[in-house]
């Protein structure tokens, strides 16, 4: 029994010791998913790039601490986060309502809006408002009408999404009874399953859609009808952080400000994603 | 568009995932490794508390057993690795340290692996107790060994032979429950087929790539039990 | 613990029993009549046919049963154009049936074995007696051997479904939504993984308590030889007074 005492005890200590030493250095531990490409993916070889790989070190680099950035499931990256197993989420994560209840986030630091994908040839490739970018929070009206505008073609179609994102709530809170709803746990296995024909349609953010169809894997997908954000979509992507960590949003809080004043998110989402999307204050 | 062959997929080449998968596949056998090491000091545990605690102490025995056999490894995977670091911490900030403690994904992998192998391995350390012989006990104890003495120079070794083929058995399925730590984002040879397959679109290529590399590690463990088996029974008279 | 809350994820997790028994039945069943024709394979003496039996148990004992499903139902999918061409996408499309596909094939490999246990435990004696008195072939199957190994390869079996049943918690990953899949939603949802996950794990415990049951219900009644001969009333005493 006193051997299982002393080694429970030496155990102990020496997590506790860690953990104490890791949070003297200042190491401020950021995760992503790196799956979700081109915000952050794992590339040949199994590693981690993408626009939140720069954007986290270019901010590290601004609040002068040392980062490391791990990757963990999607499933469980919120509460992993309050298990402190991590200090900051940056993983293409939206501010919504519902993640407030359980954690902060800092100010957006890029937006875009959610759409649909589709394989070339698909009957789909008329849904409506294509080339339309509605938002359900500045124009609801014109917004909700694009949403009725699709059910009509929608009807009895099997929609893949990722599980447990803006874009699931999206369709459980608009689209429930027309579509079968099917949620994966990455972007990567439900692109899989429109290209191997089990889904009519992926619903998913712009960006991700965007970057799937320039892969010559995925060449014969296609983004169809209109693009859409607000409500429950979210206000745009942000550092996602603990509730009680004031001192670290306001880090990231400025941080974030001084990267889009002097124009480096302007320029990294031009890098990956081909566009601007710097968050409209 | 030129499709990468098979072996250009796979191998070592500057399109090749060879590095990826073969690091992945060590990452597979030292967790797998850590969650049966783990396994096997709660399984000598509980086999203890099982064949000599008292009432309440084999109760509780009884039902670690029954209840981590009753429920999917899956479940017990996703409870310790988010319920794991959140008790942690919260046992750390009784300390005094306010620091993060968070367990990694490998250290909730192995824990939660160790923790289920654990209840399958109490049975094989309780069935090998089963077979050694009363009398050397008894023989044991007349010449005044203490019972850890005992515990290390009669017991141990004599359950431990006749174990050899049950912790073989536990091995292979600790082996393959380690497959459904990829949940929890550890890099672990299916976790990094799954991101290899999605982002080539040849999921076919890399599965079937991933089976083959466990039936290498299964064949080669196997291989070590074998060894193991013959050499722990080299002093023992055969049957025929 | 919040008990309000318990009820509300023990209400929205029993939702996914039906589809968790329905998924583990429907594979057992298959993967017992698949198993019974590996056993024999192997126990045929006929190289060609023991031959890729011993191999199918091998591959599909020796490798996660995670890694079959993503095999079957991604892997496969690299395939669509064959398969669409052979009449099989039909099958291969619905998520159900690749889970279905998957745990059969696991669970007939591990059956096989049970099962040719349970065939070679048949005791000689009984087959000579059986052969003494002109049975042969089919009859001395079904009527003397395969009921003597169903009794011993039962309790094994037993294991067997319990860990099937543990085992469709893995169909969750390929989007079917059985307890462990709503499960995880849940937790997503309200990020409380202990709580729902103690309430999954009783229905699992449940129900895996209720089948263990049957089960031994089952092996008391193929088993009257080994019961105790019922008591014999003191009727016939309290007669003699």
């Amino acid at each position: 029994m006193r051997i299982l005492k002393a080694l429970g005890l030496t155990l102990l200590a020496t997590t506790l010791s860690v953990g104490v030493a890791s949070a003297q250095e200042k190491t401020i531990k950021i995760a992503t998913e790196g799956a979700y490409a081109p915000w952050n993916f794992t590339g040949a070889g199994g590693k981690l790039e993408g626009f939140e790989i720069d954007l986290a070190n270019d901010l590290c680099a601004r609040m002068k601490v040392k980062c490391e950035i791990v990757s963990q499931d999607w499933d469980g990256i919120i509460p992993a986060l309050n298990a402190k197993k991590y200090d900051a989420i940056m993983a293409g994560m939206n501010i919504t309502e519902k993640r407030l209840e359980t954690i902060n986030f800092s100010r957006p630091y890029a937006s875009g809006p959610h759409g649909w994908g589709v394989l070339k040839g698909s009957p789909l490739e008329k849904l409506a408002g294509q080339g339309q970018r509605l938002s359900l929070d500045k124009d609801p009206d014109a917004a909700k009408k694009m949403i009725e505008d699709w059910k009509p073609m929608l009807k009895g179609k099997t929609v893949g999404t990722q599980g447990s994102t803006v874009n699931a709530q999206f369709l459980e809170k608009y689209l429930k009874d027309t579509v079968t709803i099917r949620e994966y746990k990455t972007t990567e296995q439900h692109d899989l399953d429109l290209a191997a024909g089990r889904l009519d349609a992926i619903f998913a953010a712009h960006s991700s859609l965007k970057a799937s169809t320039e892969k010559p894997e995925f060449k014969d997908m296609e983004i169809v009808g209109g693009a859409i954000s607000g409500d429950v979509l979210g206000r745009g992507v942000a550092v996602g952080l603990r509730k009680d960590d004031a001192e670290l949003k306001t880090m990231f809080d400025q941080a974030i400000q001084a990267a889009i004043t002097d124009g480096t998110v302007q320029k990294l989402t031009q890098k990956w994603f081909k566009i601007d999307m710097t968050p409209q204050t | 568009m030129q499709q990468l062959s098979y072996f250009e997929l796979v191998g070592f080449g500057p399109n090749g995932w060879g590095w990826a998968l073969l690091t992945a596949t060590g990452m597979t056998i030292a967790v797998a490794t850590c969650g049966f090491l783990a396994g096997a000091i709660v399984g000598t545990f509980v086999a203890w508390g099982k064949i000599g605690g008292n009432a309440p102490v084999r109760w509780l025995a009884d039902g670690y057993t029954t209840i981590l056999r009753g429920i999917p490894d899956l479940l017990v995977i996703y409870l310790f690795y988010f319920g794991g670091s959140a008790a942690l911490g919260a046992i750390g900030s009784l300390f005094g340290a306010d620091g993060f403690i968070g367990v990694p994904a490998f250290a909730s992998g192995a824990m939660a692996i160790g923790i289920v192998s654990g209840a399958y391995q109490a049975e094989v350390f309780r069935g090998a107790y089963q077979v050694v012989s009363r009398g050397e006990l008894e023989a044991a104890r007349s010449v005044g060994m203490h019972r850890w003495l005992m515990f290390r120079r009669i017991i141990a070794p004599q359950v431990l032979r006749y174990a050899i083929p049950g912790l073989g058995n536990t091995w292979q399925l600790v082996l393959k429950e380690s497959a459904l730590i990829s949940v929890t984002g550890l890099v672990e040879l299916l976790r990094q087929s799954q991101v290899a397959a999605g982002s080539t679109r040849r999921p076919f290529d890399f599965y079937i790539t991933a089976a083959m590399l466990y039936l290498v590690i299964t064949v080669v463990s196997t291989y070590f039990f074998q060894r193991a088996e013959t050499y722990s029974l080299r002093g023992m008279r055969r049957a025929s | 613990m919040d008990f309000a809350f318990m009820q509300e994820a023990f209400l929205r997790l029993i939702a996914g029993v039906p589809l968790t028994l329905n998924l583990a039945f429907t594979s057992i069943a298959f993967g017992a009549i698949f198993a019974m024709l590996l056993a024999l394979m192997r126990m045929s003496n006929i190289k060609v046919l023991d031959w890729p039996a011993q191999a199918y148990v091998f591959v599909f004992r020796g490798t996660p049963l995670l890694v079959q499903i993503f095999l079957i139902y991604y892997g496969l999918g690299q395939f669509r154009p064959t398969l669409d061409a052979l009449g099989l996408w039909g099958f291969f499309r619905e998520p159900y049936w690749c889970a279905v596909l998957a745990l059969t094939m696991n669970t007939a490999a591990y059956g096989s074995e049970i099962i040719r246990g349970g065939l070679q435990a048949v005791p000689h004696h009984q087959v000579e007696a059986a052969r003494a008195c002109g049975m042969s072939g089919f009859l001395l199957f079904r009527r003397i051997i395969f009921p003597i190994a169903v009794r011993q390869a039962l309790p094994a079996y037993g294991s067997e479904i319990i860990l099937m049943v543990k085992a469709t918690s893995l169909a969750s990953v390929i989007t079917m939504m059985e307890v462990t899949g709503l499960a995880a939603k849940m937790i997503s949802q309200t990020f409380r993984a202990v709580e729902v996950f103690v309430v999954a794990g009783v229905i699992y415990l449940v129900m895996n308590f209720i089948i263990t049951r049957i089960i031994m219900a089952i092996e008391w009644w193929l088993s009257p030889h080994l019961r105790r001969p019922p008591a014999i009333e003191p009727r016939l005493e309290a007669a003699h007074v």
